[in-house]
């Protein structure tokens, strides 16, 4: 089982949660080159070792999470949260 | 080399088995070879056999990282099916299990093939709608299949669960009668030994650490028994394929890899005639049993990137629950072992097998859940694209450029998500 660190919760099975993919794919603007689009939609990296990935605390505090995690070890990283708005409302 | 047959078996009872050669020889690498195969699993192996088969290409070597068909090739619940809906996919897997009737005869090696039977439960009107649909694909593109209603699936598989309170109520099946199973070790090993009788040199424990460019131009692979150049290379390494392209410089692609487990139980008396498998919101369950008497099983992804070759807890738990939802009899039935293994999940479900961005390097990836059915085919289609240098009319449909020219293949019709495929 790995254990995730939410910020909110603190440290959880990850069958609280849902998987929401590579972290570090950025979206272009809607009207952007079909290249991009395609770039975005279809293409990852898929790292074998650390990977930042979404994950969502569905069954905890619902907050969309970044999570470094390592896919080949899975060694767990710093875990924040997606928006960093809440991360200064917990914080702040 | 000598063949197998009825009477060397009865020739080496009698001499106490002392006469049989190696099933293939462990060459040295040679400094430079025609085609190099990265990946020596069933897919890699019967790229090899094929080259040398059908196209003459003999001066190949397969260059294995650990020993044969220890990757996915040994760890998948090998099922042979052919009930796709998509054109050119229908025709490919209809093509493989066309491969697969005749494989042993063709490889001197049984793989032990057995055309059991495929029953893919349905719960719902709406899913015998969809399975109906499928059937009529399948009869429409010459595959044969049968609906069957609730009163036939219990005929041929009395002990699912038929009670009035069943989680997962059985209004009747698809059923493809030459689906089955095979002996996936000896897929490999039948693959290998018969590319090696035609020259093919097998490296295992040889493992690919770099791969050679000259101008834009795969030239070559580093490895760890010394550098061998090749003039064409076909990187058959599913679960690995980001890893292994990347050495060629090629970073991303459509692919994330996720882990699959397989469970075996212990062995039992005859229970199971044929597969059956069932996929409802909240289960998906497959299973067959082996000759020696195993219960072989398997459902879901783990459902997250990952390369580690071993199960997470969760998924464990929800297969036992989706096993004795359908067949409660299994119950006491104790676990033998469990694995995992590392899919190739591509953006659309389907495989890959294409040339790549880099010249004379060619790709064939992107399996998912169904590599090992596809076997003899992706062997032989990947054979014709390295061979020609080009794809043949129906390679040509799992290009890597599919999904940017707006050709994705989705069987499933789930987007570019590749955990749900």
């Amino acid at each position: 089982m790995i254990r995730i660190n939410c910020p909110f919760c603190g440290e959880r099975d990850h069958s609280e949660f849902s998987y929401g993919g590579d972290a570090t794919v950025i979206y272009p603007e809607l009207d952007a080159p079909e290249a991009e689009w395609a770039e975005a939609v279809y293409q990852r990296s898929n790292p074998r070792g650390p990977h930042k990935e979404y994950w969502h605390h569905v069954s905890g505090c619902r907050a969309w999470l970044i999570v470094e995690r390592n896919t080949l070890t899975h060694e767990m990283g710093a875990v924040t949260f997606a928006h960093a708005g809440l991360t200064k409302a917990v914080e702040g | 080399m000598s063949g197998y047959s009825v009477w060397s078996v009865l020739r080496e009872g009698l001499r106490g088995q002392t006469g049989w050669d190696r099933a293939w020889r462990d060459p040295q690498p040679k400094a430079e070879y025609d085609v190099v195969i990265i990946g020596g699993g069933g897919h890699g192996l019967a790229t090899a056999y094929y080259l040398a088969k059908n196209h003459g290409v003999t001066n190949v070597a397969v260059v294995e990282k650990g020993w044969l068909g220890g990757g996915n090739t040994g760890r998948n619940t090998t099922i042979v099916r052919s009930n796709y809906v998509q054109p050119k996919s229908t025709e490919f897997y209809e093509h493989s299990v066309k491969l697969w009737e005749n494989l042993s005869h063709d490889l001197n090696y049984n793989v032990m093939f057995s055309q059991r039977g495929q029953l893919g439960l349905f719960h719902t009107p709406a899913a015998r709608d969809g399975q109906a649909k499928r059937v009529n694909t399948m009869v429409a593109n010459g595959i044969e299949a049968q609906l069957l209603d609730r009163e036939q699936v219990r005929a041929m598989v009395p002990h699912l669960d038929y009670s009035e309170n069943a989680r997962f109520p059985i209004l009747g099946a698809i059923f493809q009668a030459r689906a089955g199973t095979a002996r996936h070790d000896a897929v490999a090993w039948g693959f290998a030994r018969g590319a090696d009788q035609r020259g093919v040199d097998i490296l295992q424990q040889t493992e690919v650490t770099g791969i050679l460019r000259e101008g834009g131009k795969a030239v070559g692979v580093e490895t760890s028994r010394g550098t061998i150049r090749a003039k064409k290379i076909g990187v058959a390494v599913a679960g690995s394929t980001g890893h292994v392209m990347g050495m060629a410089g090629i970073e991303r692609l459509p692919i994330e890899s996720h882990k699959l487990q397989a469970f075996v139980s212990e062995p039992l008396k005859p229970l199971l005639d044929y597969v059956v498998s069932y996929g409802a919101p909240g289960a998906h369950f497959y299973i067959s049993q082996s000759d020696k008497g195993g219960m072989v099983f398997g459902g879901d992804l783990d459902f997250y990137n990952s390369y580690a070759q071993r199960g997470n807890l969760p998924i464990v738990t929800d297969v036992a629950e989706s096993a004795l939802a359908i067949m409660p009899c299994l119950g006491r039935v104790k676990l033998l072992r469990h694995w995992a293994g590392i899919m190739d999940m591509s953006m659309d479900g389907t495989h890959i097998m294409s040339k790549t961005p880099v010249e004379n390097l060619y790709m064939n990836a992107g399996w998912c859940y169904g590599g090992f059915k596809a076997t003899p085919a992706s062997g032989w289609h990947f054979a014709d694209l390295i061979a020609n240098e080009r794809p043949d009319d129906l390679t040509e449909a799992f290009s890597l450029d599919r999904f940017e020219r707006g050709y994705a293949i989705d069987e499933k019709g789930m987007g570019p998500t590749p955990k749900m495929h």
